[in-house]
């Protein structure tokens, strides 16, 4: 068999490059309708950066500042959740306003369900506390070891902190160093100062 | 070993799996079909074989889906030929048409390679026979469908 011969009569169907948006977005409510969906996301423009959310059936569980490049960590949602994972801006939508409303001070604290499947260990203990710190106040890295009852783990704090996976929405920015320095901050300092600029919190800079 | 997100292989296959679709049905029934190729995919995902062909695996799927569309739409037994594909417009009509009267070996190996994309070899995986004889069934679905729409052999 000889050139043409091997091919199809006619061009063949090809999808309308707009086409694949839509059905992504039937594809994601269908199988969240049969609870399939076990990991939605999406990016949401911020002005600390570019977030990625993600949210599985019981709330928010990962806040992260890599919405522009997030396929790092949606393979690793994937290994430590679940590979069902599907880009749903619409199933974000409530996430992305409280978000939204916190970055820009019109809330004090989220308002939504969170799922903390992503903190274990120390480290949930840390963000259990974290969520204690006060709208507006500040924690040093110290202060908060002494409160998870580890007062010589101001170290791993310091870790636990940086890895909270749900950052703006549990308030690891509000912990702070000893000496008044703003430490580290997963989506960097300048957004850690943003955060505590809108909350009024008095900074020593 | 851990698995990709299930989003990255939408993306990567989104448009294959529609172009299966689309050779079978018309546009509303495709992007049906479409939908319930990925959701079956996203439910086995997560036990999947690890040496499995996604492209394969998924576009014998969207076969697969699609098939169960026409036979609803026109209430077939299996082995019936099909007196009526949902109406569409053009040139894919006359495909879709076409495909839906060929035998079935003939028209899977038809499906699966030139809609599909699949070499010949992961045609004869999908559809546990040799490479020599899927590519046999291809040539004789695509000579056939020459002949159905009326095209010189």
């Amino acid at each position: 068999m000889t050139g043409a011969a091997g091919s199809l009569p006619g061009a063949g169907p090809t999808l309308a490059p707009d086409a694949l948006p839509r059905l992504r977005a039937r594809l994601a409510d269908r199988a969240a309708e049969r609870g399939l969906l076990d990991v939605a996301y999406r990016a949401l423009e911020t002005p600390v950066g570019t977030l990625l959310l993600a949210g599985t059936p019981k709330g928010l569980v990962s806040v992260t500042f890599d919405g522009a490049a997030p396929d790092e960590t949606l393979g690793r949602l994937a290994a430590t959740l679940s590979p069902r994972v599907l880009e749903a801006p619409a199933r974000l939508d409530p996430a992305a306003r409280a978000i939204d409303d916190l970055i820009a001070g019109r809330a004090r604290a989220f308002a939504g369900p969170l799922d903390l499947a992503l903190a274990r260990g120390f480290g949930r203990d840390v963000v259990e506390r974290l969520r204690e710190i006060p709208y507006g106040e500040t924690r040093s890295y110290a202060e908060v070891a002494a409160a998870v009852g580890s007062p010589r783990a101001v170290r791993a704090v310091g870790t636990a902190c940086r890895r909270n996976p749900l950052p703006i929405a549990i308030p690891c920015h509000r912990v702070v160093r000893s000496d008044g320095g703003l430490g580290q901050y997963a989506g960097g300092v300048d957004a850690k100062r943003a955060l505590l600029a809108v909350e009024g919190a008095a900074l020593a800079d | 070993m851990s698995r990709a997100p299930f989003d990255a292989l939408v993306t990567q296959h989104g448009a294959r799996v529609w172009r299966v679709c689309r050779a079978l049905l018309d546009e509303a029934d495709a992007d049906d079909a479409w939908s319930e190729t990925f959701l079956a995919a996203l439910e086995a995902y997560p036990t999947l074989a690890h040496d499995t062909s996604i492209e394969g695996w998924l576009v014998t799927i969207a076969h697969r889906k699609s098939i169960d569309v026409l036979r609803k739409r026109a209430r077939l037994v299996v082995g019936d030929v099909p007196d009526r594909v949902a109406p569409a417009t053009g040139r894919d009509l006359d495909l879709a048409r076409a495909l839906a009267q060929l035998p079935q070996r003939q028209r899977e190996a038809v499906v699966l390679h030139h809609l599909g994309g699949l070499p010949f070899a992961e045609v004869a995986v999908q559809l546990q026979s040799s490479t020599d004889a899927v590519r046999r069934a291809s040539s004789d679905g695509v000579r056939r469908l020459r002949v159905l729409m009326g095209e010189q052999p």
